[in-house]
Order: structure tokens, then C-alpha cells, then sequence
């Protein structure tokens, strides 16, 4: 069954549209304003607290809920199971355009933002950061190649630049051409060099906080943090195509992959059901439970983190009922894509203490408006993008099967 | 670019990652401390607070002057942390101690950069722009710098401070050790030269331990027998000596593992000579050929 993906042709300008587009304009004031006044101008980030919701949010959040890109990946091409085709496209793209804003995101947070080359000249092996900006560098550009098919699809043999450009159509037609002849040859090596890129990066994410044990919250400061940002990861990659795809189909009134999305989530109770059985044993194993009732924003933070973004959406998705209803799982996947979203910020920022100085911080309006902006920014692009480009799979599809 | 000495992974192409390795095992982490590195003796029963530390850190380094002259007494009468405009800093603390007229008697606690032996800022450096030299001195190279601020999330004495008010080259600002200064034949620190009582000794680490074990023991009823610094996250090179508890005058209890111990064992026993990833990229290989493999006997065997 080859499911066939068109684009998309709806009016573009809908009020949703128009509000990203505005929260675009206003995030993009908020960068003008760090980039003339510097980030101390426009962020509540100190000396006691360098990283903020940037890293927490934009960043780490970024990565992990892109995670849908390689899962759907290793599903439909490494394991052989086609029929997950149409969900592919999407994630695909969820996972381009969501490292391109990761590395945006970076661009802004990082201080000499001009320098961001710099760590491909300048190593030290022994940074965790350095090995996660080496993956997730290669991995975007896995990406772009993984994605360059659906352009040649498209465009090959009919690009028709406007204007001036056209002067431009020969070289992209023999671009376009290259890129046929020789992506669906390597093709492989770059899927499978995608899933393992993100095993690496996505756990290393994890190891990046490990290098201040004085400063992070036992509850989350274990020395398998790597391995539980693995396991989210990889669990959240499912929940997060079926949010996304629910709110496109039913945005954009298409008929959703119900079928596919109800499958997606019985893998998912097994690797959700992982992380859960890991978080909680390690939770016991370091008799960290004991800080579980003490009241304390830190406490319950990671309590509705695990409670309402791990247990109950897991307990949910044992319900045939639950995934046969098409708002039951679309809750179910919110709660569970919320808890690893939570979880990101619940490491980077909510269990991060300065114990010297007052590190006291909550984001300021503008940092919130760069955050809004970026991803507001990232969905405008992707409702372009499928607008001209085969991702999401035709209108008729559940139908004809 | 410099040879780490425990292996190093190279980037080689544009599709792939390959292998180009030197070095020993790396399962096991061992210190990267330098063997003879000059440190630096606070001794909080001499200091009188007179800040002209800080004064002499301001001119030699070159720092913006600050907002109320050195000499002003009221700025005691907060607590500060050093920042991008002054690199050390002299708080008061009231630890409860009366002297002989039942006035309270006050601490005064210089804080700086501790130069540790093993820092965490260096093994997060993204570029290697921090390094630990030889003589002891935790070095910044601004030219490496990206502004990640990794060091300042590491820095479990949150020392490094940033310039958040410039928006295209910011640096981290920190104490250097006087690092020129010292380089040189007979060179002392700033602070360490001007320091009117003696309540900042400079010298080789291991003769200040000595310096500092023997005051302790000449003199029991002056001083707590502990030297912060010593073994605090595997050494520092600024050590402290005291007559009163540290917990009382700012100071934190803290581990004697060095920090980046954890993560680079992690990293080094995952990635070390990208074993983990070859091996999950033959893996999955082997597993996309399998499952091709069987889909295409099963269509063959369908047409046919």
C-alpha cells in the first residue's frame, strides 16, 4: 500500500495563520532588541543563571519532541513495516524544520552567535556539548538530504522561478537532477545514520547536566539521565506524530490516519511503559522518594511530571477504548508529549539551584516572546512547506483503504 | 589544533563519521592535574577587610572603576559575588563570635576564582577555550569563545561571570590567576602582592599545604583543622584556612570527587573510538537488509 502524498491546496490565510504570522512579527522584535542591547537587555538570565527557557525549551524541548522524525524513521524503513508510510512525510518534516529552529534557537542564546562555527575547528572530546553540537550539526543536515526527495518529487523537470530568478532555472534543475541521481543510492546509509545520530545526541542531552551535581535537584540528578533522555525520547516520538497529525487533520478538516495513529500508540505503551518502569526504579534504587512530599515547587513539579505526563496517559493507552477514540488518544498524547516537554525544563531550569548567589529566575516577556516567536515561526514554515510540497498523504486516503 | 592526550575523534567527510584515535584506554579516568602548580593561602583570622585586594585586581586587570570607591566601608554591608566588572570580592560575615568587650567580631572572606585542579568548566568548554595550565591558573581564550555559557552551568562555585550587556562579543569574566604575572620569574598576583596583613600567601601548592598544616598546629585555638581547598573536588589551587566553621562564612561542604569524572567516563567509555555508534549503525544495517530481503522474496513469491 503506497499511500500517496499531495499538497495541500486550502486558503492559505486563515486566522490561525494570521496569528502565528503576528506572534512571528512580535518574537522577531524581541530578537531585533537582543542583538542591539544583548541578552542581558532582554532576558532574566544572571551570572547564577546562565541558561534559560532558550535552552530548556527551545533547545533541549526541541530535540526531543523532533524525536518523532528518526522513530517513524526506524519503523517504516529499518524495520520494514510500509505501512506506516504516510506518517513518515510529516515527521519527517516535524524533525527538519524543528532542528533548524534548535540551531536558531542556539544562534540567539549563545553569546558571539558569529562564532557558532567555532566548535568544528576547536574540540574538546572531553565536553558533552561539544559531542551533542557535532550530532546534532550532521543530523540536520541527514535531515535536509532525507527531505530533498519530496523537492525533486515535486519539482524536478518543472521548476519555473518568477521573474528575474528565472535565470536560476537551469542550475536548480541540475541540482534537482544530482540530488536524483544519487540521494536514493546513499538513502540508507542517511536513515540509518539518522537514527543513530539522534541515540547519541538525544542521550548525551541527558549528560549535559550531569557536569553539576552540586546544583541539580536529586530527583532528577542520576546517573542515568542519559539513558531516561534516550528512552523519552523515543517514547515521545509516537505520541508526538499522532498530536501533530490530529491537530493538522483536523485543522486543515483532512481525514486523519486513524488506523495508523491507534497502532503507533500500542508500540508506544511498551516504550513509554519503559521509561516509566526506569524512572520509577531509579527513583526507589536512590531512595530519592523521600524529598516526594516536602511541598517544595521543585517536588511537585516533578511529581505532575511523572504523574499526569508518564502514569496516567500510559494507564489511558491501555484502553482499547481509549485509542479507538480519536479525542481520548489525542488527550492521551497531549498529556504524554506535555510530560517530556515538562520533564526538559524540569532539568534545565526548575531543578537547577545556585546555592551561592540569588539565582532566582522566571523568563522575562521578551525571552517568552522569542521562545512563542520561533515556534510559531517554525509551524508558518511548515504550513507552507506542505502547501507546495507532497507530505501530507491525500484527502481520500483513509477511504480508499 | 592540540592532541588531546586520551584520544580524540575527528570529523572526516560530509555523509559519515569516521575514526582517527590516539591514545590509552579510556574506560578509566584519571586526574588531568598539573603535578606542581602554584596556588594561593587565604587565611580568614588575618584578613581585616580592607579591600585593597580587590582595589589592586582592578588595576591590574584593567576593570572598569567601580560604583563606590574602594575605600567606602557601606559596601561591606551587603553580600556580594564577583561579577564581569571585578573579578574578586570581599564579604563580611557575623559568625556569632564575641571578642573580649562582647562585641561582635566579623569575618571577611575573599572570593575568587578557586583555579581548581580538575575544573569542571574546562572538561564542559564546548572549544577548549578554558584550559588548566601548568602553573595552576584556570586560562580563558576568548578567542575560542561561542558564549555557550557551559562553563558557568559547570562552575560549582559559581564564579564565571558574563557580559550580558554586550551583544556581539561578550566574554566570561573571571578571576585569571594574574596569569602573565605569574608566569614570570618572582611574579605575584595583584591581590596577593598588595595584601597589607599576609592573609593571602602565594606560593607552590604543596608548600602552602604545609604553610597552612603548620599554623593549624601551632596555633589549635586560632584555627579549625581543615584547609577548604585541599581536598574539596579533588584540590583547588586557592586554599582557605579559618577560625570559624566555612558553612558559617559562605562556604559550601562539598565532595572530594572532581566533578568531570562522571561525565567523561560516560563519554569516554560510550564514545571512544565511536565503538557505540559503529556498532549501532552495523546493527541497524543488518536489520534494514534482513527485513528488504524478506520483503522482496515475498513479492517474488507472490508474482510468481
Amino acid at each position: 500500500m503506497d499511500a500517496q502524498a499531495c499538497p495541500v491546496n486550502q486558503r492559505f490565510w486563515t486566522p490561525g495563520v494570521v496569528v502565528l504570522a503576528f506572534l512571528m512579527a512580535a518574537g522577531a522584535v524581541a530578537i531585533v532588541a537582543r542583538f542591539v542591547g544583548g541578552i542581558g537587555y532582554v532576558s532574566n538570565l544572571s551570572n547564577a543563571r546562565p541558561w534559560g527557557i532558550w535552552v530548556g525549551i527551545d533547545v533541549a524541548s526541541g530535540v526531543a519532541l523532533a524525536a518523532g522524525g528518526f522513530t517513524t524513521g526506524f519503523l517504516a524503513h529499518i524495520a520494514g513495516r510500509h505501512y506506516y508510510e504516510p506518517i513518515v512525510r510529516p515527521a519527517l518534516l516535524t524533525a527538519m524544520l524543528g532542528y533548524t529552529f534548535v540551531v536558531l534557537g542556539l544562534i540567539i542564546d549563545i553569546g558571539r552567535s558569529w562564532a557558532i562555527w567555532k566548535p568544528m575547528i576547536f574540540h574538546n572530546t572531553n565536553s558533552v556539548l561539544f559531542e551533542v553540537a557535532m550530532c546534532v550539526m550532521f543530523y540536520l543536515n541527514v535531515l535536509y538530504l532525507e527531505f530533498a526527495p519530496i523537492v525533486v518529487e515535486r519539482y524536478k523537470g518543472r521548476v519555473r522561478l518568477p521573474g528575474l530568478l528565472a535565470i536560476f532555472n537551469g542550475p536548480a534543475e541540475a541540482l534537482l537532477s544530482l540530488a536524483d541521481a544519487v540521494l536514493p543510492k546513499i538513502m540508507w546509509i542517511l536513515i540509518i545514520a539518522g537514527v543513530v545520530l539522534s541515540c547519541m545526541h538525544q542521550s548525551s542531552l541527558g549528560s549535559l547536566m550531569l557536569i553539576a551535581p552540586t546544583k541539580i535537584h536529586p530527583l532528577w540528578y542520576t546517573p542515568i539521565l542519559p539513558l531516561l533522555f534516550l528512552t523519552s525520547a523515543i517514547a515521545v516520538g509516537y505520541p508526538m506524530v499522532v498530536f501533530e497529525t490530529t491537530i493538522i487533520t483536523s485543522s486543515l478538516k483532512r481525514d486523519g490516519e486513524m488506523h495508523i495513529l491507534a497502532s503507533l500508540t500500542r508500540i508506544t505503551i511498551f516504550l513509554l511503559g519503559f521509561y516509566m518502569v526506569l524512572k520509577v526504579g531509579d527513583m526507589v534504587v536512590r531512595g530519592t522518594y523521600v524529598y516526594l512530599l516536602d511541598g517544595t515547587a521543585q517536588t511537585n513539579s516533578f511529581l505532575v511530571e511523572l504523574i499526569l505526563g508518564v502514569i496516567v496517559p500510559w494507564v489511558m493507552l491501555l484502553c482499547p477504548a481509549v485509542r479507538r477514540s480519536r479525542r481520548a488518544l489525542f488527550i492521551a498524547c497531549t498529556m504524554i508529549v506535555g510530560g517530556v516537554l515538562l520533564n526538559r525544563i524540569n532539568v534545565f531550569i526548575v531543578g537547577f539551584t545556585s546555592r551561592l548567589s540569588d539565582g532566582s529566575y522566571f523568563p522575562s516577556v521578551s525571552e517568552i516572546l522569542v521562545t512563542v516567536g520561533l515556534i510559531s515561526g517554525l509551524m508558518f514554515i511548515y504550513r507552507v512547506l506542505v502547501t507546495y510540497l507532497p507530505v501530507l498523504s491525500g484527502a481520500h486516503q483513509e477511504v480508499s483503504s | 589544533m592540540r592532541l588531546n592526550r586520551r584520544g580524540f575523534f575527528k570529523v572526516v567527510g560530509a555523509a559519515g563519521v569516521a575514526v582517527a584515535g590516539t591514545g590509552q584506554n579510556a574506560g578509566a579516568w584519571h586526574s588531568k592535574a598539573p603535578k606542581d602548580p602554584y596556588g594561593c593561602l587565604v587565611d580568614l583570622t588575618r584578613c581585616i577587610g580592607c579591600r585593597k585586594c580587590e582595589e589592586a585586581c582592578n588595576r591590574v586587570n584593567r576593570l572598569p572603576p567601580p560604583e563606590l570607591p574602594f575605600d567606602d566601608p557601606t559596601v561591606l554591608d551587603t553580600r556580594r559575588r564577583p561579577t564581569d566588572k571585578a573579578y574578586t570580592v570581599v564579604n563580611r560575615y557575623y559568625t556569632g563570635k564575641l571578642d573580649e568587650r562582647s562585641k561582635l567580631v566579623p569575618t571577611f572572606v575573599k572570593i575568587q576564582c578557586m583555579h581548581c585542579q580538575d575544573p569542571a568548566c574546562v572538561s564542559a568548554c564546548i572549544v577548549g577555550a578554558l584550559t588548566k595550565k601548568e602553573n595552576g591558573a584556570v586560562h580563558y581564550d576568548v578567542g575560542k569563545c561561542i558564549g555557550c555559557r557551559y562553563c558557568m552551568v559547570a562552575c560549582p562555585f559559581e564564579i564565571p561571570a558574563y557580559e550580558y550587556y554586550d551583544p556581539i562579543t561578550p566574554r566570561v569574566m573571571k578571576c585569571t590567576f594574574c596569569y602573565e604575572r605569574i608566569s614570570k620569574q618572582g611574579g605575584l598576583p595583584g591581590c596577593a602582592e598588595i595584601c597589607p596583613v599576609e592573609a593571602l600567601t602565594f606560593g607552590k601548592r604543596s608548600t602552602l599545604l604545609e604553610v597552612a598544616r603548620k599554623r593549624i598546629k601551632q596555633d589549635p585555638a586560632r584555627y579549625l583543622d581543615h584547609i577548604y581547598g585541599e581536598k574539596e573536588l579533588g584540590g583547588t589551587s586557592w586554599m582557605y584556612i579559618s577560625g570559624e566553621p566555612f558553612e558559617s562564612v559562605g562556604f559550601r561542604p562539598l565532595p572530594a570527587e572532581p566533578i568531570p569524572r562522571l561525565t567523561e567516563t560516560i563519554q569516554h567509555s560510550l564514545f571512544s573510538y565511536l565503538w557505540s555508534p559503529a556498532l549501532l549503525f552495523a546493527l541497524l544495517g543488518g536489520l534494514m537488509w534482513s527485513t528488504h530481503k524478506k520483503q522482496n522474496t515475498s513479492e517474488k513469491g507472490g508474482e510468481s
